[in-house]
């Protein structure tokens, strides 16, 4: 790729209001050639309150919609806002090194993504209720599930390790798109139960539901928006827009970024650094708020990028030119949430350090937990097929004991 | 002929029709429990294409019998994040060749969620599908998708012949922790039976039957006949006009849950006649029709004089309906597949 390409691919795209009549035409082009790309600017729509350098932003039209959500905040939230961004990235980077180890089959990397969700994970009230996809571990995080329990379907022993309802974070989907619509129908019964409202803080609850930038390609995620739209759910659509659906870039599956397409379906779409911690919080504060004061749904969209490999199992060399995963190396939300804390004095090297050996303990935590995980007993395979006895499984369950008991002696 | 609807004379017991049981037993579950609630396109004022939920929604709102969208895969995906939060919710399928959109939901989540879980999660919930052909539609309304779903863990799929069972089944469907699939035989939705309420205040536990039980309907001696859903009617026919010819003695089994199978009542009654016909209108290749062979050969091997037949479908897309009357199994192949089995 030539710098001209570079520059090009680099330039912000022509905001939507510049079309006549908002339309979003294409300027003509050949089949294979791709067309522009917004791979790093979020342009003129994007809330945003920390430039990469961790400089303020100041307030715009834009932005100022959100700014009392931040306002609230004291020193120890912005403080705890760091000390998630780092920890979960390395809860991250050790679930890598476990895979690369053979002690996890997959791992699916969030390195880059930490603010886009440390920013929702924050937002949401201990009520409100998560469906991730299987990316979503700052979430994770934030929602209080224990980072070991994450491991298990990645090492093979079960395929979801923790208890959904103890954290209201819902299992991993795999199945890109299908918990768009778990979360609909999660908030259709928060409406049905009078949570929603009610005006009481600790009762009004929203739903939140994960995807990425492949994912509002399913038929799935728009059917989610319209039923959300039609019952006026308290749901929020957190996309995060990481520009690569494993070797897809984005241009494959829209040609309108997703925040404008939610005034399709009849709510509002909203545009975030992803990348800015204190965006993606003040954002996904507003959109949850709305939600549980009965206004219906949001779609947000984190304008963020996957600075790793798609998973363990992918190649990005063969897709990707390296000069844009360094132009968002620049971007990089740890980095400018440190220099902006350390600018406003609320944090010093040696709390950073303090931080580095948190991180270092809850890495060999994790270890630890991966590599002491028992293998379930193969008879613990034909449990929970069924709520209720089903004669099928538990003949199957018979001959199997009875075939493996041959081997004993 | 024995037959599980011939109810009590009591006060309740009356003659009505297999939709009007299917509907009388929704709002027995909806009047008993405030979480059950049912999902689907024209359910609401219409009562459904079929009429089925007809004044449902009059009578408890529209939060609890809800008119969705147009859109299968948002019905049951989002009927999945309702059982999670504690409903239990009645979908409906318009037609069974609409399930294919949801299909990915049904099979992926609504059949691993308890699974995946480790038991944590469960997923009640009902999926009706009105099934089968023979009233002259065009295509895609007359399927017979049941296959697909009893090859799926994790799902219980059922159907149903009679109103006493439209009745209860749909309650003990509704009330089963476990995601069933309802198959409703479309053809026989206005055919009268009778049906005993079992009082003003129904209990479940006065269902004259489980929900996964087999029902022996006709007695016989000389040859089995597995059968469910819209063709039980067409295997007693058979069953009868043999007998006024002083015919073979024909034993016809309802199987009412395809998954799971009633393997007891099916072996009992193989292992007396010696011969066995399945008769479904599904097609036969890769069906329920090869797991029921499968299952008598290998488990009454010794007592079988002839080779298990399968009467369904043929291996076509489900033909116009001009070719239904020769398509669908009727008395007469019924009967060449019973003088077939006897001729060993
Ligand atoms: C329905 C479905 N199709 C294909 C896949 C395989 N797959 C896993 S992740 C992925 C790309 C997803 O991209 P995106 O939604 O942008 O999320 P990201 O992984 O970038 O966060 C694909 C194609 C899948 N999991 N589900």
């Amino acid at each position: 790729m030539s710098d001209e390409e570079v520059a090009r691919s680099a330039a912000p795209t022509t905001p939507a209001g510049d079309l006549p009549g908002g339309s979003a035409a294409a300027p003509a082009r050949g089949l294979h050639e791709p067309p522009e790309r917004d791979i790093t600017d979020g342009g003129p729509d994007m809330v945003q309150f920390l430039d990469s350098e961790g400089r303020r932003v100041p307030l715009t039209d834009v932005n100022s919609p959100y700014a009392s959500f931040l306002d609230e905040l004291g020193p120890d939230d912005l403080r705890g806002m760091l000390r998630d961004l780092i920890l979960v990235r390395r809860v991250d980077s050790e679930g890598f090194a476990l895979q690369r180890q053979g002690e996890l089959g997959l791992w699916p990397s969030l390195l880059g993504q930490e603010a886009a969700q440390v920013g929702p994970g924050r937002a949401m009230r201990t009520q409100d209720y998560a469906f991730p996809g299987y990316r979503e571990h700052g979430v994770a995080w934030c929602k209080g599930v224990p980072p070991e329990n994450l491991l298990g379907m990645f090492r093979g022993v079960n395929h979801g390790g923790w208890d959904s309802n103890e954290n209201n974070f819902h299992l991993y989907t795999i199945v890109i798109g299908n918990q768009m619509l778990h979360a609909v129908g999660y908030a259709m019964g928060v409406q049905r139960d009078g949570d929603v409202a009610t005006g009481d803080p600790d009762r009004d609850t929203a739903v939140m539901a994960f995807t990425g930038d492949g994912g509002t390609s399913q038929g799935d995620y728009n059917e989610a928006l319209v039923f959300a739209a039609v019952a006026n759910a308290p749901v929020v659509f957190y996309v995060q827009n990481n520009h690569w659906a494993i070797s897809e870039p984005n241009d494959r599956q829209f040609r309108v970024p997703p925040y404008r397409r939610a005034d399709g379906f009849g709510f509002p779409g909203v545009r975030v650094d992803g990348n800015d911690v204190l965006a993606s919080y003040a954002v996904s504060r507003a959109a949850l708020e709305r939600a549980r004061s009965g206004e219906g749904p949001t779609l947000v969209e984190a304008f963020t990028y996957r600075m790793g490999a798609h998973t363990t199992s992918d190649d990005p060399t063969k897709y990707r030119i390296s000069a844009e995963v360094d132009i968002w190396k620049a971007k990089d939300p740890i980095d400018r949430m440190t220099k902006y804390l350390t600018a406003e004095g609320l944090v010093d090297q040696a709390w950073l350090d303090a931080v580095a050996a948190e991180a270092d303990e809850l890495a060999k935590r994790i270890r630890h937990a991966c590599q002491t995980m028992p293998n379930p007993p193969h008879s613990e395979m034909f449990e929970h097929v069924y709520a209720d006895p089903h004669p099928l499984v538990e003949r199957e369950a018979a001959e199997f004991a009875a075939y493996m008991a041959g081997f004993e002696d | 002929m024995t037959s599980t609807t011939s109810a009590p004379a009591t006060s309740t017991a009356q003659r009505t029709t297999i939709a009007k049981a299917l509907n009388a037993g929704m709002r027995a579950a909806m009047e008993r429990d405030p979480k059950v609630l049912l999902m689907g396109e024209d359910i609401g004022k219409l009562g459904g294409v079929f009429r089925i939920t007809e004044g449902l929604q009059k009578d408890f709102g529209e939060d609890r019998v809800i008119d969705a969208p147009l859109a299968e895969s948002g019905i049951v995906g989002t009927a999945v994040g309702l059982a999670l939060r504690g409903y239990r919710p009645v979908v409906e399928i318009q037609f069974d060749g609409f399930v294919y959109p949801a299909f990915d939901h049904i099979v992926s989540q609504v059949a691993k969620m308890h699974y995946r879980s480790q038991g944590k999660l469960r997923l009640p919930m009902v999926i009706r599908i009105p099934y089968g052909g023979g009233i002259g539609a065009v295509e895609h309304h007359s399927e017979s998708n049941e296959s697909y779903f009893a090859h799926t863990a994790g799902l219980r799929v059922v159907t149903v012949s009679t109103t006493d069972d439209a009745y209860w089944m749909m309650q003990q469907a509704i009330a089963s922790d476990d995601p069933v699939i309802f198959y409703e035989p479309k053809r026989r939705y206005h055919e009268r039976g009778v049906l005993d309420l079992g009082g003003a205040t129904p209990d479940l536990a006065d269902a004259p039957m489980g929900l996964h039980e087999a029902a022996v309907r006709h007695e016989g001696t000389d040859v089995t006949v597995l059968t469910y859903g819209p063709m039980v009617k067409v295997a007693l026919a058979a069953a009868q006009a043999a007998e006024l010819e002083d015919g073979p003695s024909i034993e016809v089994v309802d199987l009412r849950s395809l998954s799971p199978l009633d393997t007891e009542v099916i072996e009992a009654s193989v292992n007396k006649t010696g011969r066995c016909i399945t008769l479904s209108e599904a097609q036969t290749f890769t069906s329920i029709h090869g797991e029921l062979a499968a299952h008598v050969q290998q488990h009454c091997f010794y007592h079988l004089e002839a080779p298990v037949l399968r009467v369904g479908g043929v291996n076509i897309p489900y033909p116009p309906s001009r070719h239904e009357e020769v398509f669908l199994p009727d008395l007469d192949r019924v009967l060449h597949a019973v003088d077939t089995v006897l001729s060993y």
